[in-house]
């Protein structure tokens, strides 16, 4: 408790700020709205009600969240968790195809030598690049070669977060302390030996860095591939449209929902940490 | 036919890339990468222009370049609105202000345990998501996608300058406070100059960030210019020439001011070990 107090803290506070806040962001809409003999004291308590606010009060948010996760049947395209499940499932399709990508592009850069030399520097600079801007294109361009729904996603998503897993790996397929490489060549081990004995079991600790940084990316690049199609599911989806028809507390749960989502993600990647330490005894 | 050129310039390719990463001299280790990526872009020609690939799938490198010659007032005017207006007041007002509440975080160790979780955990979000509600309040001009990118930018160069600014030991402390020399001579030659490598770190994560922001905030609604504008328009229309080129206008951005942000770093930090 000791510990979660500054934490609470903060939190109340920027809660506080936030009520505070939504009265004179709302103003001149409820003002629009009362009657004109209205006092002031009624035109504020009317900003913390309004149908779509400039900025919705948390309470106005967590009761349009709890409305539409669970007013509607999951099934139902008015329900949040069906479009949370709609982002989740590509985001989780296109991780799965990244780390699997690139794990192979790292083992191949960490053993053979044209690869690393001629690769490496690309898979560097590409970090500067906004791979993001191709969303787009990747969308319509797969969609007119018939491929629509998950595939374009799920590429996006795996494509963003297939850098940080390739390059952590490479660092972590290295990271293996040179005396104990050369202990496994006094013990005449070949390089599948090495690999799955020494390089593989240390590469570990920095994969599950990588997938924390990974798996957001991965829900990021599903949400941006939601929006140029003008998607029918899925949280790029909901923000799309609260956009266009002015829906605030639609986008705010939306947003909200995202937030979550990258929460859970990473926690997943913390149990399956924590899972594989006990396995091995304590460490990683 | 296509497929020998594809075939023979595969093997001559390989082979030199071969024979070029066998060689340790720096102009070896750079030419590889430059012969890979001149080759990828050389078998990517040889398979639009051989095999006929539609220009909606995939336009040819040549086509692409001829795109940028062609457009290249459209695209000045796109990099305008998107890189000039919004990407750098955005990043600099985001850093800026992220590395002050730092510094302003470091003096009270409560604030520090209380602001410092949730900071990490707001980095690790998808915040690009705030883009329809910054266009709902700052309009749909460049004014609020400089909003987006410094609320992106915001969060990672706190974490990181949180950090950089723990970095200082006890003993450079304990030296400062023999000399008599108060906070803000702490602060400004011992702790600051520690912090600098976590706060270029950041300023080039942001930098990648900031451009991201920009181009994706403007999917939510924008004027008829933009780079993010551009690309969704055009992609729709299916004339991919222009999206490339676009996208080609965005990595040049984004890895040039990396290489600058990295230059800028080693002047600074010439003292730091990772250099000398």
């Amino acid at each position: 408790m000791r510990e979660r107090l500054p934490l609470l803290c903060v939190l109340t506070i920027v809660l506080i700020v936030w009520f505070a806040a939504a009265v004179p962001m709302n103003w001149d809409q409820a003002r629009g709205f009362a009657d004109d003999d209205a006092n002031w004291s009624t035109i504020a308590l009317a900003t913390l009600s309004l149908d779509r606010p400039l900025l919705p009060t948390p309470i106005q948010v967590a009761s349009e969240m709890i409305r539409s996760m669970f007013d509607y049947p999951i099934t139902s395209p008015r329900s949040l968790i069906f479009h949370a499940g709609v982002t989740a499932w590509s985001a989780m399709i296109g991780f799965i195809i990244a780390m699997f990508a690139g794990i192979a592009l790292a083992i191949g850069i960490v053993h053979i030598r044209t690869l690393d030399r001629a690769l490496m520097p690309w898979l560097i600079a590409s970090q500067a690049i906004p791979v993001l801007a191709i969303a787009p294109m990747v969308v319509v361009v797969l969609g007119h070669a018939g491929l629509t729904g998950v595939v374009p996603k799920a590429l996006i998503a795996g494509w963003l977060s297939f850098f940080p897993i390739s390059t952590g790996m490479v660092k972590g397929l290295r990271s293996s302390d040179v005396m104990q490489r050369d202990l496994m060549r006094t013990y005449h081990a070949t390089s599948a030996q090495v690999f799955a004995k020494l390089r593989w079991p240390a590469s570990v600790a920095f994969l599950f860095p990588a997938m924390k940084v990974a798996a957001p990316l991965a829900l990021v690049g599903a949400i941006v591939a939601e929006l140029p199609t003008g998607a029918q599911a899925g949280l790029g989806a909901r923000l799309l449209a609260g956009s266009y028809y002015g829906q605030t507390l639609q986008i705010w749960a939306a947003l909200l929902m995202a937030a979550f989502l990258a929460m859970l993600a990473v926690a997943l990647v913390d149990v399956s940490q924590v899972l594989l330490v006990r396995a091995r005894g304590g460490r990683l | 036919m296509t497929t020998m050129v594809l075939i023979a310039s595969l093997l001559t390719g390989c082979f030199v890339l071969v024979l070029l990463a066998r060689d340790d001299r720096r102009a070896f280790r750079m030419a590889t990468p430059i012969v890979f990526g001149l080759l990828a872009l050389w078998l990517w020609q040889v398979v639009c222009v051989g095999y006929e690939v539609p220009l909606i799938l995939l336009p040819p490198p040549s086509r692409i370049g001829m795109a940028v010659a062609t457009h290249l007032p459209t695209l000045a005017a796109d990099f305008r609105q998107t890189f000039v207006r919004a990407v750098i007041p955005g990043w600099l007002i985001g850093s800026i202000s992220g590395l002050l509440a730092a510094i302003a975080l470091d003096a009270s160790p409560f604030l520090r345990r209380g602001v410092l979780p949730l900071g990490s955990l707001v980095s690790a979000m998808p915040i690009v998501g705030i883009a329809p509600i910054m266009v709902m309040w700052f309009g749909f001009d460049w004014q609020s996608k400089a909003a987006v990118v410094v609320v992106m930018t915001f969060f990672p160069m706190l974490v990181n300058a949180a950090a950089g600014l723990a970095q200082a030991g006890a003993m450079e402390g304990d030296l400062m406070r023999t000399y008599a020399a108060g906070y803000m001579q702490t602060l400004l030659k011992l702790r600051l100059p520690f912090a600098l490598p976590f706060v270029f770190n950041a300023l080039k994560l942001n930098a990648t960030l900031a451009l991201i922001g920009a181009i994706v905030a403007e999917f939510f609604g924008t004027p008829i210019v933009g780079m993010g504008f551009r690309i969704s328009t055009e992609a729709a229309r299916l004339n991919l020439d222009v999206v490339w080129a676009e996208i080609v206008m965005a990595a040049l951005a984004g890895t040039i001011s990396f290489a600058l942000l990295a230059l800028l770093e080693r002047v600074v930090t010439f003292w730091h070990p990772s250099y000398r």
